[in-house]
């Protein structure tokens, strides 16, 4: 894996100082936080630690009580949601969120919204530059659909009726759709086996070399993390207590401390 | 019951289906008016075809609202309104003694009033003003959700008519004539050029012997223009759009869909139809009351579409015909048949509400996704009986 800890100037990402309170709690402390330009980064840390809510103002959920986030040189803090996909973050959800009534090839239609233009007008008559879009549209949708894994036969299935690792699949091609330049996966492998989670570590892989998407994903599948990230970043209560390259952060004790208790770091070290 | 006879209609071949037999019904309800004195008195009259019509447009027009883009809107006889007002600003006596006339086909060249070509009117100034208003009350209001936007809309469809009422004076100026409302409006036509060159095209419906069959005709004609626009808009960018936000908001803004936007259009394009029939219907009735305008209309227009079926256009269409016919003549009717054949004296249109009510219920428990519900809705049913939340089935798993 290319990257390592090093600071890496052209960012893609970048969070200064990024803090988010609920009432009196302290959900995110003044975070700092680099994605660089065609990194795979994974934010990890036990439950509560504030992995979402930090998700949450990078996509425009939340409005960060302070800090600053840039995205690709731009300042994206408070924007609304759709704006800041069209700036280019794709997101997948942790519960997965897809449009249920919906057709395999419609959901990917959606996440292509922001990127199609045909207007009320154009779809009444029809214009042959709206179904030019369309046609397009459905033939890039298709093409995603193949390239995250789903079969031709459930193009025109409702999501409701795919298979769980079909639905996780449909996620990221919507994801996809959007045409991001980074893509946040929450908990992408959540409720996959090791033979899926294996399958998705290369998809992420790929995902870098062939597409030129940079990415950042809440995992909790230590195997997937350590497979894929070039740079790992852990929180714990709200504050982020270690970073750094896959290696690095399996032998750091503040990061073993907080997932296993205080006393276990000790008795890591000396074991076999 | 019903699966079977869609699946013998989906056996049936497809030139059959998809041509013969819409041609045929095409055919039926266009000629309706040659047989219809042939017909049993129950079948229902030319006028209330024409308010059959009327009713369809509007019903089909909030089912953009409420059926494509699940914004539950109880004031939707503020766009009717709207409509009705603009052809009774723009084609009565009402400013008179200003005399303005811009292309009038059937009114005298020294009328005074404003005098505006009434199918301008209708098919654009009514329904483009309607559009603007939902534009106006759905941009403050459009960001509450579900039961909240209810409230607010059931409020502006309360605001408008009252606000008509009091419009003799606004600020010193008669604006709206108040409860005495404007009449006459100038009558639909073609004026005498085109008539004399097409002699079926009437100068001047009012004129006409068998006025009410040029206004169900024109009526057809809308019912297409909108059925047409609502198709085209459902099979669109924004129909997935709109389609998106009714599952889940969220996740449509994190695709890129701007929810107010959307939203917003959604409003629009329903109050763009909406006012369209309100302008139609005033102009057939040559007149337009503020109490014309009350919250019962909004209630019965959501009932069509809820009845038909939110989100198909065919059972929304059948809806509003079912449920208008039975309001302006079927009570009336069935009433009648039913008193000749028992020897009662029942006033069946006087319990007109509460048989609505109790249709309302009985379909909420024996078909609660409406006479012919769309696929997605089907879907969604379907999963609730089998009784799986429909979001998070595959997580129970």
């Amino acid at each position: 894996m290319s990257g390592g800890n090093g600071e890496t100037p052209d960012a893609i990402l970048e969070a200064r100082g990024v803090r988010k309170e609920f009432g009196g709690l302290v959900a995110t402390n003044d975070i700092d936080f680099v994605v660089p330009r065609g990194g795979i980064v994974s934010l990890i840390g036990p439950n509560g630690a504030g992995k979402t809510t930090f998700f949450n103002m990078l996509t425009g959920a939340y409005l960060p009580t302070a800090g600053e986030v840039r995205f690709d040189g731009r300042e994206i803090a408070g924007l609304p949601a759709h704006t800041i996909t069209e700036l280019g973050i794709g997101r997948t959800f942790q519960n997965i969120r897809l449009f249920q009534t919906m057709s395999s090839i419609e959901n990917v239609l959606v996440g292509m919204h922001c990127r199609m233009k045909g207007g009320i007008f154009g779809s009444i008559l029809r214009t042959p530059r709206v179904r030019r879009e369309e046609r397009q549209a459905h033939e890039r949708a298709k093409e995603l659909l193949r390239y995250c894994g789903l079969h031709q036969r459930v193009d025109e299935e409702y999501a409701m009726n795919l298979s769980y690792g079909d639905q996780r699949r449909l996620e990221v091609a919507r994801a996809l759709g959007t045409d991001p330049k980074l893509l946040l996966l929450d908990e992408p492998t959540a409720g996959m086996n090791p033979q899926e989670s294996s399958e998705f570590t290369a998809f992420v892989s790929r995902l870098r070399e062939e597409r030129d998407i940079s990415v950042l994903m809440i995992e909790h599948d230590m195997k997937v993390v350590m497979g894929v990230s070039d740079r790992v970043t852990v929180l714990d209560r709200g504050e982020k207590i270690a970073e750094g390259s896959p290696a690095e952060i399996q032998s750091n004790e503040r990061v073993i401390e907080a997932y296993l208790g205080s006393g276990a770091a000790g008795q890591a070290g000396t074991a076999p | 019951m019903t699966a079977v006879a869609a699946d013998a209609w989906y056996r049936v071949p497809w030139p059959v289906r998809r041509v013969v037999v819409p041609a045929i019904a095409v055919a039926l309800i266009v000629l309706y008016p040659k047989y219809v004195a042939d017909l049993p008195t129950q079948f229902p009259e030319m006028s209330t075809a024409v308010a059959m019509c009327v009713f369809i447009v509007m019903a089909l027009g909030l089912n953009v609202v409420v059926g494509y883009a699940g914004l539950l809107d109880l004031g939707y006889v503020a766009f009717y309104a709207a409509g009705a007002y603009i052809a009774g600003w723009f084609a009565t006596l009402q400013f008179a003694p200003h005399v303005v006339q811009l292309w009038p086909v059937t009114v005298p060249s020294t009328l005074p009033g404003v005098h505006v070509n009434v199918w301008i009117l209708m098919l654009l100034v009514g329904a483009a003003f309607a559009a603007l208003l939902g534009i106006i009350i759905g941009l403050p209001t459009l960001r509450l959700r579900g039961d909240y936007l209810a409230i607010v809309t059931l409020g502006f469809g309360e605001i408008i008519p009252q606000a008509v009422n009091n419009g003799d004076n606004w600020f010193g100026h008669n604006v709206t004539n108040g409860p005495n409302g404007l009449t006459p409006i100038d009558q639909l036509g073609f004026g005498t050029t085109l008539h004399n060159t097409f002699s079926f095209l009437p100068a001047n419906y009012r004129q006409e012997f068998d006025v009410n069959n040029y206004y169900y005709w024109t009526g057809l004609f809308l019912i297409a223009i909108t059925l047409f626009c609502c198709i085209r808009l459902r099979d669109s960018r924004l129909g997935r759009a709109w389609v998106a936000i009714r599952e889940d908001e969220i996740a449509a803004a994190a695709m890129g869909i701007p929810l107010m936007r959307t939203k917003t259009l959604a409003y629009a394009i329903g109050a763009f139809f909406g006012g369209m029939a309100g302008c139609f219907f005033a102009i057939y009735k040559s007149s337009t009351f503020p109490q014309d305008f009350t919250l019962n209309i909004s209630i019965f227009v959501l009932c069509m579409v809820i009845l038909g079926g939110m989100g198909n256009v065919w059972g929304v269409m059948l809806g509003g015909a079912v449920l208008a016919y039975l309001n302006y003549q079927g009570l009336n009717s069935i009433g009648k048949t039913f008193n000749d054949t028992f020897g009662t004296s029942v006033s069946v249109p006087t319990y007109s509400f509460g048989i609505f009510g109790a249709v309302i219920v009985i379909m909420m428990l024996v078909r609660p996704q409406g006479l012919i519900p769309s696929k997605r809705r089907r879907a969604e049913f379907a999963a609730a009986e089998e009784g799986l939340d429909v979001g998070r089935a595959v997580m129970e798993e």
